[in-house]
């Protein structure tokens, strides 16, 4: 069961700091000063979370590993994100678009962990679910500027919405190791929230005068290692400098 | 960071306004003369508005295209750690850019102007970023040296005779101040690591050294007999008038000094080499001596033209563009609001 539990809170640690690895390539390029300032404040808050999952995922699974271990040392393939998480940035609005589905995500699942969840994990989960729940307030208002804003800010957060849409159905899929989990009530399965993140959603998209998309197909594989063509490269510049120098101390 | 760009010498110190005949002048000077800041609502002279508003604008304007060299790297730290302080930093020196902004906007002209006034060359920004932030090493350079520069230069300014100037300035330098003993912890992390590590720490203090020693204090103003006694002898002349205005409060080769004297110490411990064969103790001085600074060649190789400075003006410029439509949105949702 610990190995289960290890195994999701390095899933959990992997969508938070590929998701933050893509806000850092905004930094810089966002369209105000302010927005340089909120993703670069988004994303040094995911890159926390993903030190503290890795850390425990390591304790937890017993081989110790460092949270570097975890981010530079393993290979594309056992990187266990959701392919919603290494979607290219495209234009804010695509950006956007991720926010507002993972930080929805993100709130409930850790939510629902800080409640029944293996204790270290819930008391990571509870300082995560209150940091993330500022990233959905920042995606769910941008999500309402955008789609009320002008007629070509609305055309393209409704094209940003209906081309994350396909990645969301992963954030909440059950595995094995979901399951096992869940039955030892060690961390909860984020099936059941899906209903909830919905309505949440849903609510925002339609106060943003869009419409909720229809997707006819869905992604899968990130959790099991298998990703876009776009995470190689998104891996490989994670850890170049750290592969250049072998035994280097940071 | 703050930095007194080659083209300060540009300003011309003498286009004070001429004695207002309504005792305003008189009462400008004895707020001076008392030490008292002078604040928006307050007469000044025209001279006095344009210096100070080239030197807000140009310290802005340096932070925000100084996040590109650094912040270029944001997704190649080597370590998790140093990802999220390098984050912080970059996050700061985007609040910075808006703090001075901000202060420059009590000034009568807004940051939409500023920032266009920079994309068509306009306005300055640090020629020390026209420098390549070529590896890892360069962001732990660029945070000791050329912050450590910047914050020389901005603990007087925190009691700069201009109000909102000083204020901004305060909450700057406290955060300045930590980033140069972060730039020192990577670098002293780098020296205590591999041959591979401590070498490319070296290569980035060997490429970093001159630029914050010449650039980040602006050119020299203390006549010395020898080269360079033209923009020197102008460059005093700026210097005289800016701190006979309270708006500095130290020359540039005062600060310069200062500057050398705090690193070369740092320099040792860490074991690097700063790379002036010139610096030795000097006795006599209490200082630290150093070599002189070849301005014209310098000049030359750093003017607008480089491919740096072009490859610095040209992102800053698609973010903007890029972003337009953004801005345009949440001008017209704001609009929209406001009419409910």
């Amino acid at each position: 069961m610990t190995e289960a539990v290890a195994l999701l809170t390095a899933r959990l640690g992997d969508d938070a700091l590929v998701l933050g690895q893509r806000l850092c390539q905004w930094i810089t390029r966002a369209p105000t000063i302010e927005e340089d300032l909120a993703l670069s404040n988004i994303a040094l808050d995911l890159i926390g979370h993903a030190r503290t999952l890795f850390t425990l995922a390591g304790e937890l699974d017993g081989t110790g590993r460092s949270e570097d271990d975890f981010a530079y040392t393993r290979s594309d393939r056992e990187f266990g994100n959701t392919l919603l998480c290494e979607l290219p940035n495209g234009d804010f609005a695509v950006t956007i678009a991720r926010q507002l589905a993972y930080s929805h995500y993100a709130v409930l699942y850790y939510e629902a962990c800080a409640d029944t969840a293996h204790p270290e994990l819930a008391a990571v989960a509870a300082r995560a679910a209150t940091e993330v729940d500022y990233h959905r307030r920042h995606a769910d208002g941008w999500t309402v500027r955008l789609g009320l804003g002008t007629a070509q800010s609305a055309r393209r957060m409704q094209a940003g919405l209906d081309h994350v849409w396909p990645y969301i159905a992963e954030l909440f899929d059950e595995d094995e190791v979901v399951r096992r989990m869940e039955a030892a009530g060690a961390a909860p399965s984020p099936a059941p929230l899906r209903a909830r993140w919905e309505e949440r959603v849903g609510e925002v998209v339609e106060r943003a005068g869009l419409a909720v998309p229809a997707p006819r197909w869905r992604a899968r594989g990130g959790r099991q290692g298998l990703h876009s063509e776009a995470f190689g490269p998104l891996v490989a510049e994670l850890q170049s400098v750290y592969r250049q120098f072998p035994g280097g101390i940071w | 960071m703050h930095v007194i760009g080659l083209d300060a010498a540009t300003a011309d110190p003498e286009s004070g306004s001429p004695g207002a005949g309504d005792g305003r002048l008189d009462r400008f000077e004895a707020l001076l003369a008392a030490g008292e800041t002078i604040e928006p609502r307050d007469w000044m002279p025209d001279g006095y508005r344009r210096m100070l508003l080239r030197q807000i604008a140009q310290h802005a304007h340096s932070e925000i295209i100084g996040m590109q060299p650094e912040g270029a790297w944001l997704t190649r730290a080597p370590s998790l750690h140093r990802k999220s302080v390098l984050l912080a930093k970059v996050q700061d020196e985007a609040g910075h850019g808006l703090y001075l902004y901000a202060a420059a906007e009590t000034l009568g002209v807004d940051r939409a102007e500023l920032l266009d006034a920079l994309h068509r060359g306009r306005q300055r920004y640090a020629a020390t970023f026209n420098h390549a932030a070529l590896t890892w090493a360069d962001t732990g350079a660029v945070a000791w040296l050329t912050d450590g520069a910047a914050v020389v230069n901005q603990a007087p300014l925190c009691h700069t005779s201009y109000g909102p100037y000083g204020r901004a300035m305060r909450r700057v330098c406290q955060e300045e101040a930590f980033h140069v003993r972060q730039g020192y912890d990577l670098m002293r992390a780098l020296c205590e690591g591999t041959p591979a590590q401590r070498e490319m720490a070296q290569d980035a203090v060997n490429r970093w050294w001159l630029p914050a020693v010449a650039l980040m204090f602006g050119p020299p103003d203390t006549v010395v007999p020898g080269a360079d006694q033209g923009t020197a002898a102008f460059g005093a002349r700026v210097s005289r008038q800016a701190i006979a205005w309270g708006i500095k409060r130290h020359t540039n080769d005062e600060l310069r000094q200062r500057f050398v004297d705090h690193c070369v110490p740092q320099a040792e411990r860490l074991g690097l080499t700063l790379p002036d064969p010139g610096i030795r103790w000097n006795e006599e001085r209490g200082h630290y001596d150093f070599g002189p600074i070849d301005w014209d060649t310098y000049r030359e190789a750093l003017g607008d033209d480089t491919h740096i400075a072009r490859q610095r003006l040209a992102h800053r410029i698609a973010a903007h563009e890029d972003g337009a439509w953004v801005r345009e949105a949440a001008a017209a949702y704001a609009a929209r609001e406001e009419a409910r």
